[in-house]
């Protein structure tokens, strides 16, 4: 019944997004304000048949009806609450049911706070909304219907990927779909502008909170998925340059450029035509980031689906979407009058310069993931395309960005001086010095890149410490002025300050973890030592233990440190009987931001057990550093200027019409 | 400064931009690519000892061997030839002899395929794609294989992530 029940909500959520695609359009044309109008309850209700359909998904997860083929393949009766609702998601009908669900909240949001926005403009925006849920809905009971039953119900399901059974799960999909799916509302408002032919600084107020919360989330999703397999998957890797993780990080880039250059656009009322495209291609990604992962074209690590009907559907909504914006914007774009002229040195100069940088290092990331796809279909031939092409080319694409990011914030609007702002960012420049001549001593001369690469990372940083200070007159004021001036500080200038920094942070964390991240591989057995980076630990013994759906071999560590006891880690390997595999469980024990990182291997004949070992210094700054942008993000998004007066509509219509 | 000079400074700023990332890409994917193979088409190529590459194939039951230190070799084989490998390190949880694949490494001077990454992407029922394809190609798959991969309701496959890095 259940099963039935969320099956008709999703079929009424299609239907209502079906009028919801037409009956606003035609009232825009009409201008008839009451059938623009049926956008926004039409919206709210779709929120709300999806979030029943989702309901009851999850409900046949708790309840583990097997006679639902989506529960029987992904569940099983003892798996732990919390895996029996995460793995709703956990597979690939639950998760585009999340996908849409996620679509139809944020049109939801869109619908019950846009009561400020023009009333054309948000029907336009609504019904783009229901075309893309349309397709996805039309996607799932197609092809991927999470509610199909089995005619004899078996009794026990097939349990979830053990992989999957980690709260990681809870956490990374919700989040990334966030992202994903968020960057749909800034490519819904691109093409409501471009249907209206009319855009302004006013547009671009509404459309950042939007691009800036689904950058938060993307941010905060890309950052907890590497961390997940870093402890995960049992050898201590926390990037792959993986297609399926490339899919979520052109997205990001993407979307990074474009909060920028929404940034001129409200700011300077200059890059409209630039920040309408990136709007496009970021979702555009955000949907190739789905088709890659959805339609099982790559093989890959995280390769869930393999069923190709769904892949040529996903195709197929990609090319009519991708296609349909990029037309439209060719066709339309031209209409949209140039604003804002500025010399190159100057903050949009800079924000320019970033644009570049960030669009050009996302494009060799899709050469990197698509060109062996492309390479397979033409001639046959199989190539593998990994970390070494993206560190030779993304990496020397991201060193002058970096060393542009303190800069852009110093140079003003307009016209900026270069050497004015270089002066302000000296002490960042010396404290960058400073740091590559200690670490160059400290290492002995080891590595030449490393200390160059955190050198660069501490200007960053210092640089958006520079900036914070130069606006609160700190060191030159009176504390309690310069308190004052932090105080009176728009939260964007935080925001942009931290979110710098984390870059800086994140780019430590990788250069050190990277470079001085020691090893040690061995079989052991019962009181063996080891010794990684100054900690010496011994294995005290081998245990079994049954979880509720697996058995497990717990490895005892104990580790000391020059004599002193530290603590006990206990890495496991768990086997999952109901699916025959086993996963590897690492242990981990944090030292400040650096982690010992151990995990095991499989038995020996002789009882001995194979063990490896990581010691990896300040690795947690990898993802502290996403973290601290996110937060930084959110400074930025609590900021009044997009809360108070940025959308009132009488502005707005001065705004509009002085566009046209 | 006027908008077309303006325009200018801007165009030729992302032309160099776009030319600097041309040049890395081409310069990137002549060194740092690797291309997959299997024994059938190693033995037919004549690949050159050094050269890198993605091995792929099944493990042939019965040839793996543990010696010191976590050195182990195996061989692959695809039905029309035999590779021995050569590998040192921790193997994949679902590494095992009769299963799917992918080693990257270089052959030596003996002929032997030494790894230093073995991936194992697959369960009970999914098999590499590359070397699923492989197996197709030359005529060698196995029909109970097929049969269980699109057995029943169990359409989708997951593959266990695994992977093992030296």
């Amino acid at each position: 019944m259940i099963a039935e029940i969320g099956h008709y909500a999703l079929v009424l959520a299609l239907a209502l997004a079906l009028i919801q695609s037409t009956v606003p359009i035609l009232g825009a044309r009409l201008r008839d304000g009451a059938l623009m109008n049926v956008a926004r309850s039409t919206a709210l209700a779709q929120l709300l048949f999806v979030a029943l359909s989702f309901a009851a998904l999850v409900m046949l997860h708790v309840t583990s009806d097997f006679s639902v083929v989506n529960v029987f393949e992904n569940s099983h009766s003892l798996k732990p609450l919390i895996y029996k609702i995460t793995g709703v998601w956990g597979n690939h009908e639950g998760s585009m049911l999340l996908w849409v669900s996620i679509l139809a909240l944020f049109g939801g949001l869109v619908a019950a706070f846009g009561n400020n926005l023009p009333i054309s403009l948000r029907a336009h925006v609504l019904a783009v909304q229901a075309w893309i849920a349309s397709a996805f809905y039309l996607f799932i009971l197609m092809t991927s219907n999470p509610f199909l039953r089995i005619a004899d119900p078996p009794i026990e399901g097939r349990d979830l990927n053990p992989v999957l059974q980690d709260i990681g799960l809870a956490v990374h999909p919700p989040m990334l779909y966030l992202g994903y799916v968020g960057f749909s509302i800034s490519f819904s408002f691109a093409i409501a502008a471009l249907i209206e032919g009319r855009i302004d600084a006013a547009w671009a107020r509404w459309v950042r909170p939007w691009t800036l919360v689904a950058w938060i989330f993307l941010t905060l999703g890309i950052a907890m998925g590497s961390y997940w397999a870093y402890y995960e998957l049992g050898w201590g890797g926390w990037w792959f340059w993986d297609p399926v993780e490339n899919a979520s990080l052109m997205p990001w880039l993407a979307g990074t450029a474009l909060l920028h250059s929404a940034l001129v656009m409200e700011k300077r009322n200059a890059l409209k035509v630039w920040t309408i495209l990136l709007s496009i291609l970021t979702f555009s990604l955000s949907l190739l980031g789905t088709f890659l992962v959805r339609s099982g074209v790559l093989t890959s690590v995280h390769a869930f689906a393999t069923d190709p009907t769904r892949g040529v559907f996903i195709l197929l909504i990609l090319c009519i979407f991708i296609g349909g914006g990029l037309t439209l914007y060719a066709w339309r774009a031209s209409a949209l009058k140039q604003g804002g002229l500025f010399a190159p040195i100057s903050r949009e100069g800079a924000l320019v310069l970033n644009n570049l940088f960030l669009t050009t290092a996302c494009a060799t990331v899709f050469i990197g993931t698509l060109y062996p796809l492309a390479l397979e279909v033409v001639t046959g031939d199989k190539i593998s395309v990994g970390a070494p092409f993206f560190n030779l080319t993304f990496a020397p694409l991201f060193v002058p960005l970096m060393i542009a990011v303190p800069f852009g914030p110093m140079l003003a609007w307009k016209r900026g001086d270069l050497v004015a702002a270089a002066q302000r960012l000296l002490a960042a420049g010396v404290s960058a010095l400073v740091a590559i001549a200690v670490l160059w001593a400290w290492t002995g001369g080891g590595s030449t890149l490393a200390p160059l690469a955190i050198g660069l990372a501490v200007f960053v940083i210092a640089g958006a410490l520079s900036d914070l200070a130069e606006r609160t007159g700190a060191f030159r004021t009176p504390l309690a002025v310069a308190a004052r001036r932090a105080r009176g500080l728009p939260r964007s200038t935080w925001g942009s300050a931290f979110a710098h920094a984390g870059v800086g942070v994140a780019l430590i964390g990788i250069v050190c973890e990277t470079t001085w991240n020691s090893e040690h591989i061995a079989t052991m057995r019962p009181d063996d030592m080891a010794k990684v980076a100054g900690y010496d630990l011994r294995l005290d013994g081998l245990t079994q233990a049954q979880g509720p759906n697996f058995r497990e071999m717990v490895a005892q560590f104990t580790v000391t440190l020059d004599g002193r006891h530290l603590a006990v880690m206990t890495p496991s390997k768990r086997n999952f009987t109901t699916r025959g595999s086993s996963t590897t469980e690492a242990a981990l024990l944090t030292r400040g931001a650096s982690q010992l990182y151990i995990s095991l291997g499989e038995l020996t004949g002789d009882g001995a057990i194979a063990v490896r070992i990581y010691h990896k210094p300040l690795v947690l700054l990898i993802w502290f550093g996403p973290v601290l942008m996110a937060f930084g993000g959110l400074l930025s998004l609590s900021d009044r200027r997009l809360r108070v007066g940025a959308p009132k509509p009488a502005k707005a219509m001065r705004g509009l019409q002085a566009a046209e | 400064m006027t908008r077309k000079q303006r325009r200018l400074t801007i165009i030729g700023g992302s032309l160099g931009i776009l030319a600097l990332a041309a040049g890395l890409v081409l310069n990137a994917m002549r060194d740092s690519i690797v291309f997959f193979s299997t024994p059938t088409m190693v033995a037919e190529k004549h690949v050159l000892p050094g050269r890198r590459f993605r091995l792929g194939g099944l493990v042939q039951p019965g040839t793996l061997k543990r010696g010191d230190n976590l050195a182990v070799t195996f061989e692959v084989a695809d039905g029309g030839a035999k590779l021995p490998v050569a590998y040192t390190g921790l193997l994949p949880d679902l590494f095992r002899e009769g299963q799917g694949v992918v080693a990257e490494g270089a052959l030596d001077a003996t002929g032997v395929f030494r790894a230093d990454t073995v991936l194992a992407k697959h369960d009970e029922t999914y098999m590499p794609k590359d070397v699923a394809d492989a197996l197709k190609k030359q005529g060698h798959w196995k029909d109970d294989y097929g049969a269980k991969a699109n057995g029943s309701a169990a359409q989708t496959a997951q593959g266990t992530p695994q992977g093992v890095k030296q």
